[in-house]
């Protein structure tokens, strides 16, 4: 079990946090979950999933999940539908918190500190996660307007011109909209406007990027586009994304996680099969479950 | 055997029961639509009925003049009253609407809005009587104001209503968008919730005070300005209204008096209409652009 020397906090006894279960079973890692010790292991992580399991109802959707994000790193999430993938992004700002049977179990460490410890505040923990979602929700305001706007609510309005253009011009937007910034952001086409909502949320510089399936409302080019995109945006931002493309994932993604239902916990919930560098995943994974959903015989 | 009980080579004509269902179907469907032609027609006689009696009153000096002729000073009271009472509930009615869709959980919520319908309900004779009751008796004073709070009280549960039917038309999307940027939910409620529902709160708020200004039985106990009253701006006194002086004008056994009573409603009537009106297209639209 060398591969888990990478995850030597496991086992580790946290203190607790009233209000909450949490499973004490020690690491419970299905065979070959997470690779082998990758080359990426010796980053600072972002997030280490602890046994995150997440129930909506009675219904389990994700059930006991490891999993360290690398600092500055693209990770993708792969995965039949159902499988838990956009529940376990969506708790890492916490954007579950809104769904009313919701509640998670385990814990998630963002640079060390628990998520869901009674003193986080949510909108703090959103400030420095941004998201962007599978279908592009630009305000009904202007261009410059949807940009400026979380600035200005957070306070940062020194020098809003520039930022506007800079969140712009790291979305590679800034050259087709220079021109129309006070136009209304609905006028957009949808490439643009998802690549609006990236600029969006990069103009408050949070240190995090969740993407849900950015591009799956998107055609091939407004796709590609996006994806020169992210690999622009790595090394500056973490970036955590959805995608049901594997091509999408093997073509952007450093680390790779493919989630699937898995029975090995009672009723089938979604589980982490395997966590490993990209290239790994998709060349010679460990799992089998891993190779037959690479290789598109899924089923 | 197929027990369907016809035979699929027959021609496609009626066959079995079909003559007598659809004989019921006929009947029920001439059923309905004379009751909405019913709908239709009772709103087109009352208006030819106000018009055509009330036309030959209208002239400036009747509009603009206090007395012995115009009715100048009720509109100006009506316009007053109603104004104020918006004043007041307007911001109380959004605010119960945001706090419905934004904040609330679903139990209280549902509870709220069950309130806001009975309140709805209320007869508006119980409520001029509650703020007599409550302000006018301590007081010793009739005042229009007394009739705006009424009216108020009356507009409340329209207005946040209708505009909570809005802001929940609002896409949860753009909730969602402005949580993910780390701002708080009141902000996102006044800079983007809100804006984005302008054009249908208006259109709610107007629809309260095209039902606020046709008020009469709050006014009648609260603010009962008798015929022959000047231009007055004090609402903290009693204040004439154009319902007030229907009521008092057709009360008099005078030829002359019903027809400026007539001239009267024509004015309420076609403020009311217009103002449902405009506000229903203003509604289309609003709706319009968000849901697109």
């Amino acid at each position: 079990m060398s591969n888990l020397d990478s995850f030597a906090g496991f086992g580790r006894d946290a203190t607790s946090v009233p209000g909450r279960v949490r499973i004490q079973t020690g690491p419970v890692v299905a065979p070959g979950a997470n690779g082998a010790a990758s080359r990426e292991a010796g980053l600072e992580s972002v997030f280490e999933a602890r046994e995150v399991s997440v129930y909506y109802g009675r219904k389990r959707a994700l059930a006991a999940v490891n999993l360290r994000i690398p600092r500055n790193r693209i990770t993708a999430l792969i995965g039949p539908s159902g499988c838990g993938k956009t529940t376990f992004l969506r708790s890492l700002n916490r954007m579950n918190d809104s769904v009313p049977s919701f509640r998670i179990e385990g814990e998630i460490l963002y640079h060390g500190h628990d998520m869901y410890a009674s003193n986080v505040d949510r909108v703090e923990v959103r400030r420095r996660i941004g998201m962007v979602f599978q279908k592009p929700n630009p305000f009904a305001k202007s261009i410059y307007d949807n940009i400026a706007w979380a600035p200005r609510n957070l306070g940062m309005k020194k020098g809003l011109d520039e930022r506007v253009e800079e969140a712009l011009r790291g979305a590679a937007l800034w050259d087709e909209v220079k021109d129309r910034l006070k136009d209304s952001a609905l006028g957009l086409s949808g490439g643009q406007q998802q690549r609006l909502c990236i600029a969006r949320a990069i103009a408050i510089e949070p240190d995090v990027l969740l993407l849900d399936e950015p591009a799956s409302a998107l055609d091939p080019i407004a796709t590609a586009s996006i994806e020169d995109l992210m690999h622009s945006l790595k090394g500056r931002f973490t970036i955590v994304i959805v995608t049901h493309n594997m091509q999408q994932a093997a073509r952007v993604a450093d680390r790779t996680a493919f989630f699937s239902l898995d029975s090995a916990h009672g009723e089938p919930s979604g589980t982490l099969i395997e966590f490993a560098d990209t290239e790994k995943i998709f060349s010679h994974p460990n799992d089998p479950r891993t190779r037959d959903y690479v290789s598109g015989r899924f089923g | 055997m197929s027990d369907a009980g016809f035979d699929p080579t027959a021609p496609l004509t009626a066959s079995g029961n079909l003559r007598r269902r659809r004989v019921v179907s006929r009947f029920a469907e001439s059923g309905a639509t004379i009751a909405a032609v019913v709908a239709v027609a009772v709103l087109g006689i009352v208006t030819y009925t106000v018009v055509s009696r009330g036309a030959k009153a209208i002239s400036l000096d009747f509009l603009f003049t206090g007395e012995p002729t115009g009715i100048g000073p009720a509109i100006l009271g009506t316009g007053l009253i109603v104004l104020l009472a918006t004043v007041i509930a307007m911001p109380i009615g959004v605010l119960i609407a945001v706090y419905l869709t934004e904040f609330s959980g679903s139990r209280v919520s549902g509870f709220v809005r069950s309130t806001l319908d009975l309140m709805n309900g209320l007869p508006s004779i119980i409520v001029g009587l509650f703020l007599f009751v409550l302000l006018v008796k301590p007081t010793q004073n009739l005042s229009g104001f007394a009739g705006a709070l009424a009216l108020a009280v009356i507009e409340l549960p329209l207005i946040a209503r209708g505009s909570q039917e809005v802001l929940l038309l609002v896409p949860s999307s753009l909730r969602e968008a402005s949580d993910a940027l780390g701002v708080s939910r009141w902000r996102s409620v006044l800079t983007v919730i809100l804006p984005t529902a302008l054009g249908g709160i208006v259109t709610s708020t107007v629809l309260a005070v095209a039902r606020a200004a046709g008020e009469t039985a709050p006014l009648l106990l609260l603010t009962p300005a008798p015929i022959g009253t000047t231009f007055n701006f004090n609402i903290f006194e009693e204040l004439p209204s154009i319902p007030f002086t229907i009521f008092i004008l057709s009360e008099e056994a005078n030829p002359e008096g019903f027809t400026r009573a007539w001239g009267c409603s024509l004015v309420l009537l076609s403020a009311i209409l217009f103002a449902s009106l405009g506000a229903r297209a203003l509604l289309a639209r609003s709706r319009a652009r968000m849901t697109r």
